[in-house]
This record gives C-alpha cells, structure tokens and sequence, in this order.
C-alpha cells in the first residue's frame, strides 16, 4: 500500500489578516526556534489547530482549507428561527474547525439570508472565503442580483461569483470580470452539476480566464475525470467540488456497509471521509463543498482536512469497493 | 432553464421536507385565528349553495377573497422565503381571484342550475371533502396538526374546494379551471419530489374533475343538440 508523497502539512493563509504573521506560523516558528519553551503552558492562546489540507488557488496562490460548506437546501429554511440557529451551530462548527469557503446561490431560497444571519451572529465576515453565484436568465438583472445577495450575505464585496448553470454566461461573465477589474471581486468562475453541458463548459475553460469552475465529482460521477478536471490543471483554474454525496443518496447508500477495515490506512473515521478525501485526492481538486444541517456531519465532514491522503492506487481501491457495494 | 430535461424533480426541489411542514406550522401560528374565519367562510358557502341564484354570487366573492388571501398570505409573505417559483404562485392565485370575481360575482355565472345532479353531487362531495377531510390527512400519516391544509388559508384545501363548486355548476368554465389545475399538477409534484404519501391527492383530483368537465361540456352540447 502506498500514499501520495504530498502530504506535507499546509498552512491555511488569511490574505484578510491584520498581521504579517498568522498564530499557529508564529507557533510554528516558535517551535522551530525553541522558543516555545518560553510559554508558561502549551495552549498558549486559542486551543492549538492542527493542520489541516489546503489548496492554492493558481490565479494568486491564495490557500483555501480543502473542505467548504454548501448551503443548497440545508440552509433554505425560511424564517424559522429554530432551523436558523441550527444553521448558525453548523456555521460555527465549520469555522472552528478551520473552514473557511461558503458557497450558496440566489437560486437557493432563504440560505443566501441565513448565512448572512450566521455570519453576523458568528462574527466571522472577515474569516469566511465568500463563494455565490449569479443566475438570472435576464442580462441586465445580473448587476442587481449581486447587489441583492451581497446584502443578504452582509459583506462588502464577495470573494467569488460564479455564473450558476452557465445561464447567459456570456453578459454575466463580462459582468463580473469587469467587477474584479475594478476591484470590487476577488475571483470569477462558472458552475455546472450533474454532469451537465460539459462541452459547453469546456469550451468557455479554454476560451476565458477564469479562477474557478465548479463541477460535479464524487467516487461514482467521474465524468469530469476525463477532461474538465486535466483541463483545468492545464488553464491553471481552482476547482470547486459539488454533490460529493450526490445530495445524501451516495452517502446514505454506503452507510448500509460496515466502514472498510483499509479506512485507517488513510486516516478515515467514517464514510464521509473516505468519500471526501477520494475527491480531495486528485491532484485538480481545490476544494469539496458537501452541504449539511447537523453539526456532528460538519465534524466527521471537517476531519477529512486531515491525515492521509489515498495515492492512485488507492483512489481504484476505493473506487472498486463502492461499486461492488 | 438549459438541458431541462435532464432534472429529475428532486432536484427542482429547493427545500427539505423539514422545512415544508415547518413554513406551514409558523404560517398557521402567525395567521391564528383566521383559520377560524376559513371554516365560517367555507360552511357560508355550504349555506349558500342551497339558497336562491341571487345569492350564490356570494360563492364566487368568498372564493375570490380566499386566493386573493393565499395569494398574498400565503405565497408572497411565507412561501416566496423558501422558493422563489411562489411569486408566479402568488401571481396565479390572484388572478384565479379576479376570474372568479369576474365570472361569478360580477356576471353571476358560475352557479347556474344543473340538468344533471350527479355533478352537483360530485361537486358537493369534492367541496365538503376540501373543507372537513382534507385537513385531517397530514394529522392521519402522523405529521402535526399546526402543519395540516385549511380551506381558505392554505393553497391545496382552497384549490380543491374551488374545483368542487366548478364542478357542480352547469358550465364547465374552462378559464377558472386552467389555474387550479395546474396547481394540482405542482403541489402532486412538490409532495411527490418530498416523498409525502399525500402526493397523489391533489393530481387524482385534479384529474377526476378534469375527466368530470369533459364529460359535462360534452353533455352540455348533445343535449343542445337534441333539444
């Protein structure tokens, strides 16, 4: 059995912080240097983090934590005040355990208000990596919905906007590279899922400059194995990792089967992370966005920033299982 | 939408089954007691259904105050939150009100006598299942009682309802059809994406008095025909 020689410890970098230095570089160098002993005791400040995996985004070399949190359904909850705090418990939960990227689309109902209560409530606007989306079949409505969701997020400007579902991508990209051309966006990206219109979706890869695209892969979807993911690679683009359960069915289904004795070999827990680090195991892949409402899901979901990595050999291994499942 | 053909109808679905039967539950909470006022308003209409045609445009008015109310109650101010297809929704239901203003309130159209009572009857039977037995199915496959359809407040029970007093007039007025029974086909859709077991209600309905006004504007022309 072999693992990816790449599993060297990375660092998440906040480009949004005050200090040149992050805490745990500091403790980091500090350990290093020997000068850890100097601490009267080891929880010097916030308890430790340990390290977790971490992308580069190629456009600016911007580290991300490898697992994001979607907001598609779980977070369409309206007015419900129970189901909000709910939300807020699994936002809080996904912060603390060294997430950072959110994604949700004005598509999605109440989330783009919910996350935006959360992120209030959480006091993290400055830790999140804001990930939404542009979807309106109308050209001109495209400015104005941004403006609306970004109030309903409650933040400046957003980090990422991706044109949804390549609806009217031509005027929306236009828009949007016009946006972080005046400094008003960080990255621009396009989204597909379901493994839908990936000609199209090539076809624009090859043709824009885009930061992101987000696609569907997952251990039974592999379509984009074939050409998106090598493609972006090759264009330099972070990719974003939509329905690594196929919404619940893919991990409700594989839940029915005792966890694989080899799960240790990769440092896995549960199925959630075996079926995460599958994705995060490719060497495209960015970052991984599995949607949930139960804070016990954002944990076991959060531990597949962490431990082993499956290498190729392995990636057929786990492939192989699940479908003779 | 591109490659529509493709999305199968869970995932057109934009919400958990959770958080359906909760907007019912705040809806009803933050409505009470208007609930009350839908069944005084539904049983005005049974009294109503025996009374002289002069009054029956009373019928057509109490309709048209129910979707507009659903419509502005119901679709806009709660539904809207979690899907934004509810403003269409609420655009439908209003204009479903003007049209039964129009048709039976204004012109005094919508009730008129019928040579054949097994419409009546049908029509009845539909309209008191809509106001009593609709709003005791949810309770019965075990969901809460804040969480049940309620003619006059809630969309299924009013659409129902309305189908059952079309059905028992003598024309089988085609325009007030198209907007209830199109909204038989989304609510079957919505509770049969969520794996409701009441999924199928509305559809059968809907289709039963889609099959009972063919049969009827049939009817209507032989006996033309032959006098």
């Amino acid at each position: 059995m072999s693992f990816s020689s790449n599993n060297t410890p990375s660092f998440d970098r906040d480009v949004k912080r005050p200090f040149p230095i992050t805490r745990r570089e500091f403790l980091s160098w500090m350990a290093a240097t020997g000068t850890s002993m100097l601490l009267p005791f080891s929880g010097f400040g916030a308890p430790q983090e340990k390290s977790i995996h971490t992308r580069p985004i190629p456009s600016t070399g911007e580290r991300l934590p490898a697992i994001g949190l979607g907001s598609w359904i779980t977070f369409n909850v309206g007015f419900d005040p129970v189901a909000r705090d709910t939300c807020v418990r699994v936002m809080d939960q996904f912060f603390k355990s060294g997430g950072r990227m959110i994604d949700s689309s004005p598509m999605y109902g109440s989330s783009q208000e919910v996350i935006g209560y959360g992120l209030e409530k959480l006091n993290r606007t400055s830790r999140v990596f804001s990930a939404d989306k542009v979807w309106t079949a109308f050209d001109s409505e495209g400015p104005s919905q941004i403006d609306e969701s970004r109030k309903e997020w409650n933040l400046p400007h957003f980090d990422l906007l991706q044109v949804h579902n390549l609806l009217s991508w031509e005027s929306h990209l236009k828009t949007l590279f016009a946006r972080k051309e005046a400094g008003r966006l960080g990255y621009v990206g396009i989204t597909t899922s379901h493994g839908r219109r990936h000609e199209d979706f090539e076809r624009i890869m090859r043709t824009r400059p885009l930061d992101f695209v987000q696609i569907t892969y997952n251990v039974v979807d592999r379509e984009a194995e074939k050409r998106l993911l090598p493609l972006a690679e090759d264009r330099g683009m972070a990719v974003i990792i939509n329905r690594p359960f196929r919404q619940s069915e893919l991990i409700d289904f594989v839940q029915r089967h005792p966890l694989p004795e080899w799960a240790s070999d990769i440092d896995c827990e549960n199925w959630a992370q075996i079926l995460l680090k599958f994705i995060l195991s490719h060497p495209a892949v960015t970052c991984a966005i599995p949607a949930t409402r139960q804070v016990n899901h954002v944990v076991e979901n959060m531990g597949a920033l962490h431990g082993r990595l499956p290498d190729e050999k392995f990636r057929k291994r786990i492939i192989a299982h699940v479908e003779s499942l | 939408m591109s490659a529509w053909w493709t999305y199968s109808l869970s995932d057109l679905l934009l919400f958990s089954p959770q958080t359906y039967y909760r907007l019912f539950e705040l809806y009803h909470r933050s409505i009470w007691p208007a609930q009350i006022a839908g069944l005084a308003l539904g049983i005005a209409i049974v009294w109503l259904l025996r009374s002289d045609d002069a009054r029956k445009r009373w019928i057509s008015l109490i309709l048209a105050a129910c979707w507009l109310w659903v419509a502005w109650g119901f679709h806009w101010m709660w539904y809207r939150n979690i899907n934004w297809a509810a403003a269409y929704f609420a655009f439908g239901f209003s204009l479903e009100a003007l049209l039964l203003l129009w048709t039976g309130a204004i012109r005094n159209r919508l009730q008129m006598p019928l040579f054949r009572p097994l419409f009546r009857r049908s029509g009845i039977a539909l309209f008191l299942f809509a106001l009593i037995l609709q709003p005791l199915i949810r309770p019965a496959f075990g969901r809460q009682w804040v969480e049940v359809e309620l003619f006059g407040v809630t969309p299924d029970s009013t659409v129902l309802a309305t189908l059952g007093i079309l059905l028992s007039g003598r024309k089988s007025h085609w325009t007030l059809l198209i907007i209830p029974l199109l909204w038989c086909a989304v609510t079957g859709a919505t509770l049969w994406a969520m794996e409701s077991p009441e999924a199928l209600l509305m559809p059968t309905a809907g289709a039963l008095v889609l099959g009972f006004a063919f049969w009827k504007g049939w009817s209507e022309r032989r006996r033309r025909r032959t006098g």
